[in-house]
């Protein structure tokens, strides 16, 4: 049993963020709605983000902006006092495509609707069935 | 569907699961993402770049192809949004609502009415009633200001703090969404026009992938910001620095006019004359 605690406490967040990624992922398969299988979408990308995020974690660092600038002197940088910028970089960007993305799923959603007066999948295929 | 949609998803999160038993655990120096490629960043930053925000200066400089086309795919989802949704040809509505200002009161022109020969003390308002909301508005406008300004500050203090020009200009853009929500559509686009946003969000890409084309012509590779100390009359290093915040402004443009027309497109289903 004491051999299990450190696996738990040293795993538990990326369990936390599996779960929350196979909520969004069941919502895209399994909700009728398409709003909410684009809020499903947005759950599992937000998910992938948080993991990211914690990949770049480091005990006893601090965040990746180096101290005192330039006025450090000739200070050795050490990488282990930072925690990894790379998963950062990469998620603000991805943050940023997320909103732009959605966007333009919620303009599709739109046209759908425009379309076929409903967002219901099963309401959707009958109608286009009946063309 | 709901049956297998439950199957597949409790199969995938359980290999997932299984998979992280393997993982580094959390906060470990030597994890394999935090070894190979990132001490050097964390190392090299400040001597090479000059900037102490090593996100900001992975991000426009030796990640800068990426995060130039990051930007393209910002801009190309508002000019997919704008080409799905808009409505070029506008049929005129059939009533439209005035609301008088100093009194209140509301008025109701038909279609092809005639208009009172004086409008000066009448504002448009939505067709669907919207009430004169003093608070809402008093309140939004004392708080664009500063989240403008604030705004602005995090896309030029991105070399020192967390920041940059994808978060500012997310802000600016979301200040002029809550003005066209505080007050209306209309008067949002009579603020940022619709022509204007098209233009800045394309003007910064523009201004990103001609900074590379600078560096080019200077002799240097592309986005190799170092060429551009010949320009700013300074060393090479400072001249990176340099280099990202004018990478950094022209993605705040270019994010900034993008949030701006995915409001506008979104909210009024393309039409741009009310919403929300």
């Amino acid at each position: 049993m004491s051999d299990l605690v450190p696996i738990l406490i040293s795993k538990v967040n990326y369990w936390v963020y599996i779960a929350l990624m196979m909520i969004g992922l069941w919502a895209v398969i399994a909700k009728n709605n398409l709003v909410k299988k684009i809020i499903g979408m947005n759950i599992l990308q937000t998910a992938v983000i948080l993991f990211f995020i914690s990949i770049g974690a480091k005990y006893n660092a601090t965040i990746p902006i180096i101290m005192h600038g330039h006025d450090a002197g000739h200070h050795a940088v050490n990488a282990i006092d930072y925690i990894n910028p790379l998963p950062h970089v990469l998620m603000l960007t991805a943050i940023v495509v997320a909103v732009a993305t959605l966007g333009v799923a919620l303009a599709l959603v739109i046209k759908v609707h425009q379309k076929y007066q409903t967002l219901e999948e099963d309401e959707i295929l009958a109608k286009m069935d009946e063309q | 569907m709901k049956v297998l949609g439950t199957l597949v998803v409790l199969l995938f999160g359980g290999l997932l699961i299984y998979g992280t038993l393997d993982f580094p655990s959390w906060g470990d120096p030597a994890a394999p993402a935090s070894t190979h490629v990132s001490p050097r960043y964390i190392e090299r930053t400040l001597e090479e770049t000059s900037v102490p925000n090593i996100v900001t200066a992975v991000l426009a400089d030796y990640r800068g192809y990426d995060t130039m086309f990051e930007t393209i795919v910002i801009f190309t989802a508002g000019i997919a949004c704008l080409f799905l949704l808009r409505v070029i040809k506008r049929e005129e509505a059939e009533a439209r609502m005035y609301r008088h200002i100093p009194t209140g009161i509301t008025l109701r022109v038909k279609q092809r009415a005639r208009l009172p020969e004086s409008m000066e003390e009448f504002e448009r308002i939505d067709l669907m009633w919207v009430p004169y909301d003093l608070i809402v508005k008093t309140g939004c406008r004392l708080i664009i200001p500063f989240s403008q300004l604030f705004a602005l500050y995090v896309i030029a203090h991105g070399h020192h703090s967390p920041g940059g020009g994808f978060q500012g200009g997310v802000i600016l853009g979301a200040s002029i969404a809550l003005y066209a929500i505080s007050t209306n559509l209309r008067s949002g686009l009579a603020w940022f026009g619709e022509k204007a946003a098209v233009l800045l969000c394309g003007l910064g890409v523009f201004i990103y992938a001609s900074t590379g084309a600078l560096c080019m012509l200077l002799g240097a590779g592309y986005l190799d910001y170092g060429a551009l100390s010949t320009l700013f009359g300074v060393d090479p290093v400072t001249a990176r620095s340099h280099g990202i915040l004018i990478v950094e402004i022209g993605v705040g443009i270019s994010v900034m006019a993008v949030m701006v027309l995915l409001y506008y497109n979104i909210v009024s289903a393309g039409r741009q004359d009310e919403g929300l």
